[in-house]
């Protein structure tokens, strides 16, 4: 049994705003291993990011645990870095000492120059070395959200929390801030997990993709298993044999079947222990259990 | 003239209207062989009985001082700020820094109240609900009402002022902090709190920094009222200050020194907001 090995686990997650109404989300249950790049996507109002303030630690279930390294998470903490929706970099600080801020607290015990070389390697990593003494207002939405990634990254968590980041930006400042997150989470064999509502974005990033049915009464009802090659590029991603076998499957749910499943689950069906589906698109075996 | 920029056209318009009024000004108190002024309203009028009953020195009718009575004034007042001749005789720059001490400690004692409470507040909804009716009912007494109490138990009329002051000033500062500190943007506390910052880091580098516009702004609205009443308080408590001199000046019927004194008031109000318009400037953060 691998259930206590792996590095992220969520039982039974639900969450309800008053008692009396139906829960956003209910009987949420997954693992993550070390190393993953799990993309969440549902639609709006499914609580996809009450999931990700939960794993940060920023809100709490209403029932139901999640454990990391087989510790329950209670709070925030430094272990888990979390990229906001909004870059939420503080105006009044420059880029540095923005992610400074957080290297600071990471490393209270580093000297000033230590944590500068730090901050200046992940900026640099982001490729933002020229916009160190900027203020975050003269930075364009993409080198915003880098920095907001290079802040996250600059404490070295264990685990990536990523609350739709690219969500604001242009397709093609887009395509240039996923390749650089591709290549610094191979480079560190980071753990991620991922809001997104980009399909193509899923399928470039992320190793498996969970699929979120509507809310209320939300639940993760499938785990999507990425088939594309690890090597998958940009480029030429729509170009792989996989490709459209995914990317079908995945548009299929959004647009047909994550309402249907949201009737069945409101009319009361069991979600306590309930299991996700984990399909495999585009292979033979198109269903295991 | 199209060359010319908004503001420096500005300017030019600011310094005709300037001129006009004093030319307007001029019209108005040339002497005259009649003893009504041009423009008779019932209290210059009154003005006009008293002057020309009492002071004989002036051969002047009107009451009211010539555009060369006042340029003589602000001469003789401008040219020996610091002299002393006594209780009563002070030179302007003397009353003018009697007057700035005691804003600036009673303001000083404000703020070292109003910014940890107002901090307070903002921080905790359960402080805010009990400290709110309080404030409420305080905040819109005048506060030249509490001079009497001030005055009996304090017994001082100079600390009476300075007390005075600090009511005033401590109200716009406190709400102020609390709004800035309660309105601090979650996803940066959100960030502090993901980062495991501790409190005091938290609030002095994260909360402080995120209201001070918010605070300054405040700070800058008790400066304003605080300069107001200060004018009031030492027409009652008397001895020293601008507000002293200008009622003093008034007992005198020095009218071109009243003038003198309420011309000096504006001015020094002014560089006092705009000094406070730096400091939020300093403050501000593009978003």
């Amino acid at each position: 049994m691998q259930i206590n090995k792996s590095f992220l686990k969520v039982q039974n997650l639900s969450k309800s705003y008053n008692s009396n109404s139906a829960p956003v989300f209910e009987g949420i249950n997954f693992e993550i291993q070390k190393g993953e790049f799990i993309c969440i996507i549902g639609h709006s109002g499914c609580g996809k990011t009450t999931i990700l303030n939960v794993l940060a630690g920023l809100e709490k279930a209403t029932s139901g645990y999640a454990f990391m390294m087989e510790r329950e998470i209670n709070g925030p903490g430094l272990e888990r870095g979390v990229v906001f929706q909004g870059h939420a970099l503080m105006p009044w600080m420059t880029v540095l000492e923005n992610v400074c801020f957080a290297v600071k607290s990471k490393y209270p015990d580093w000297t000033k120059a230590q944590i500068e070389e730090q901050a200046n390697k992940f900026l640099a990593l982001v490729g933002l070395s020229g916009a160190n003494k900027k203020k975050p207002s003269e930075l364009s939405g993409g080198m915003k959200q880098r920095v907001g990634i290079a802040r996250a990254f600059a404490i070295e968590p264990q685990m990536l929390l990523l609350d739709e980041p690219f969500g604001a930006l242009d397709a093609l400042t887009r395509g240039v801030i996923q390749d650089e997150l591709l290549k610094i989470c191979k480079e560190t064999n980071q753990t991620v997990f991922m809001i997104t509502h980009d399909v193509d974005e899923a399928i470039l990033l992320s190793d498996r993709i969970m699929l979120m049915s509507n809310g209320p009464n939300a639940k993760i009802a499938e785990i999507v298993v990425n088939t594309l090659p690890k090597n998958r590029q940009r480029a030429t991603l729509h170009h792989e044999a996989k490709y459209y076998p995914v990317r079908n499957h995945l548009v299929d749910f959004l647009v047909n079947r994550s309402k249907q499943l949201q009737a069945e689950a409101a009319q009361g069906k069991v979600l306590t222990n309930y299991e996700p589906l984990v399909v495999y698109p585009g292979l033979e075996e198109s269903t295991i259990n | 003239m199209k060359s010319l920029s908004t503001k420096t056209k500005g300017s030019l318009l600011s310094i005709f209207i300037f001129i006009f009024c004093l030319f307007l000004w001029h019209i108005a108190t040339v002497p005259k062989t009649s003893k009504a002024p041009t423009s008779a309203s019932s209290n210059s009028a009154e003005y006009n009985a008293l002057m020309s009953g009492n002071s004989m020195d002036g051969g002047q009718k009107s009451g009211f001082p010539t555009l060369t009575q006042m340029g003589t004034t602000f001469y003789e007042k401008l040219s020996h700020p610091f002299y002393d001749n006594g209780p009563n005789d002070k030179g302007i720059g003397i009353q003018l820094l009697f007057s700035l001490g005691r804003v600036g400690l009673g303001f000083s004692l404000a703020m070292l109240i109003a910014l940890p409470l107002g901090f307070l507040i903002g921080m905790s909804p359960l402080i805010y609900q009990a400290l709110n009716p309080f404030i409420q009912i305080l905040k819109p007494i005048s506060p030249l009402a509490w001079m009497p109490i001030a005055l009996y138990t304090i017994k001082d009329s100079s600390i009476s002022a300075v007390f005075v002051i600090f009511i005033c000033s401590i109200w716009p500062m406190l709400i102020n902090t609390a709004f800035g500190v309660a309105n601090v943007r979650r996803e940066w506390l959100n960030v502090a709190k993901t980062l495991e910052v501790n409190p005091f880091r938290k609030a002095f580098l994260v909360i402080l920094p995120a209201a001070a516009p918010t605070i300054l702004t405040g700070m800058r609205i008790s400066m304003g009222i605080a300069w107001l009443v200060i004018v009031a308080a030492e027409m009652l408590v008397g001895g020293t200050g601008i507000g002293y001199f200008l009622w003093n000046e008034w007992n005198n019927l020095s009218l071109s020194s009243v003038i003198f004194a309420i011309t000096l008031i504006g001015t020094v109000g002014m560089l006092l907001d705009t000094l406070f318009g730096q400091l939020q400037k300093m403050v501000s953060y593009a978003d």
